[in-house]
């Protein structure tokens, strides 16, 4: 399989203080990282592309680990999180999908024992072209507070032979969560949803 | 703090190939924004002293927090480059406030000297809005590898009575700069410009 050529590496982190209710105690942080490579197979039909995901293993565990560092560090500090990709015009949406295994797993890898999945979104698009990747408690899909999103997107990328590779988490809840469901605090955390 | 923030966002890029060639070492360029609230939207106000004020404590917190972004001493920062973006119950002129008469010397403590001017821009605009923050050698203006430019994108500021305010900090100047020019080596450091 081909090798991981990365043209650049975006980092965001938004800290968020409020939302024109009371400031948190605790400021919640988002982050993502985006990491723009060569797509190998770009501008052709290719049957047999799932090994590459194998390939972008190592390229995971690197972003997942450079993304906590962003957020201070602590993996416990962790509460939410999500993926995506944005595939350039040249390639095709199962592109984008080679990232569900080696996205997922890094995150889970450096985060311990999370259990729940990690949520994902894709689309195929051009340079600047944003995308909103869903994010969901790290334990317990179910968790109403930490249903989320952040949009992130690069200039510049992907052009036409590029994958933008997402990965994304949060430190908390939404800034002024309170609209009930299961919380945080009553997790079971035997199957990843409640 | 005079500034009421409701978020801060910080984005790094890190170019380490362009066309098929390794950039190395990688070029890095960081923006930081805080979304603030507007002190004067929705009416007119004569005297802007207090966005002035407000100027001079995000020249500081922004730079820093661009400065650490990049994990460099300040020193060691290359460009500069400041912008505002205003919501739409605001003035441009409240941009200016900010931007122009106190924000640059804390900013210039943080990267240390900075004989240059901070090259700028302003606009009025809604949610989601691009700004482009333009980007120019620290302590020589005519330095040409490093005339640059860096986008910031929020997709929910700003709201109304809300200003974005932006620094952009390098440690690099273009990746693979080639069209001649001043260059850094032979910076002057006297006058600003050469």
């Amino acid at each position: 399989m081909p090798e991981v050529a990365v043209r650049k590496r975006l980092v965001a982190v938004e800290e968020i203080f409020h939302e024109g209710g009371p400031p948190a105690a605790e400021p919640l942080k988002r982050g993502a990282i985006v990491t723009v490579i060569r797509n190998p197979f770009a501008g052709r039909y290719v049957e047999d592309i799932a090994g590459f995901m194998k390939d972008l293993e190592p390229l995971g565990l690197n972003m997942a680990g450079e993304l906590l560092a962003a957020l201070g560090g602590d993996p416990s500090a962790i509460e939410g999180y999500g993926k995506g990709a944005i595939v350039g015009a040249a390639g095709e949406l199962e592109h984008g999908a080679l990232w569900h295994v080696p996205g997922g797993y890094a995150m889970r890898e450096i985060l311990g024992d999370a259990k729940a999945i990690v949520p994902s979104t894709k689309k195929v698009g051009g340079p600047g072209t944003r995308l909103d990747v869903p994010i969901t408690h790290v334990n317990a899909s179910y968790v109403r507070s930490h249903f989320d999103a952040m949009e992130v997107g690069v200039t510049d990328a992907p052009r036409a032979d590029e994958l933008a590779l997402v990965l994304v988490m949060t430190t908390g809840p939404r800034i002024h969560a309170r609209v009930g469901g299961l919380k945080a605090s009553e997790i079971k955390g035997e199957d990843g949803l409640r | 703090m005079k500034a009421k923030i409701r978020k801060i966002v910080t984005v790094v890029e890190e170019t380490v190939a362009e066309m098929g060639r390794p950039v190395d070492p990688p070029t890095r360029r960081a923006v930081a924004a805080a979304v603030i609230e507007n002190p004067f939207a929705g009416r007119y106000v004569e005297d802007l002293a207090e966005l002035m004020d407000v100027g001079e404590e995000l020249g500081a917190l922004l730079g820093e927090r661009a400065v650490a972004a990049l994990g460099i001493p300040g020193e060691e920062a290359e460009s500069y480059g400041k912008a505002a973006l205003v919501g739409e119950n605001g003035e441009l002129e409240h941009a200016a406030a900010i931007l122009h008469p106190k924000l640059g010397a804390p900013l210039r403590k943080v990267v240390g000297k900075g004989a240059a001017l901070v090259p700028s821009s302003k606009k009025r605009g809604g949610p989601g809005a691009v700004l482009d923050v333009p980007l120019g050698h620290k302590d020589a203006a005519y330095v040409r590898s490093h005339f640059d430019g860096i986008e910031i994108q929020i997709n929910d500021a700003p709201r109304g009575n809300e200003i974005v305010v932006a620094v952009a900090v390098t440690d690099s100047g273009r990746p693979l700069a080639r069209v001649g020019g001043l260059t850094k080596t032979e910076i002057k450091g006297e006058d600003g410009l050469r």
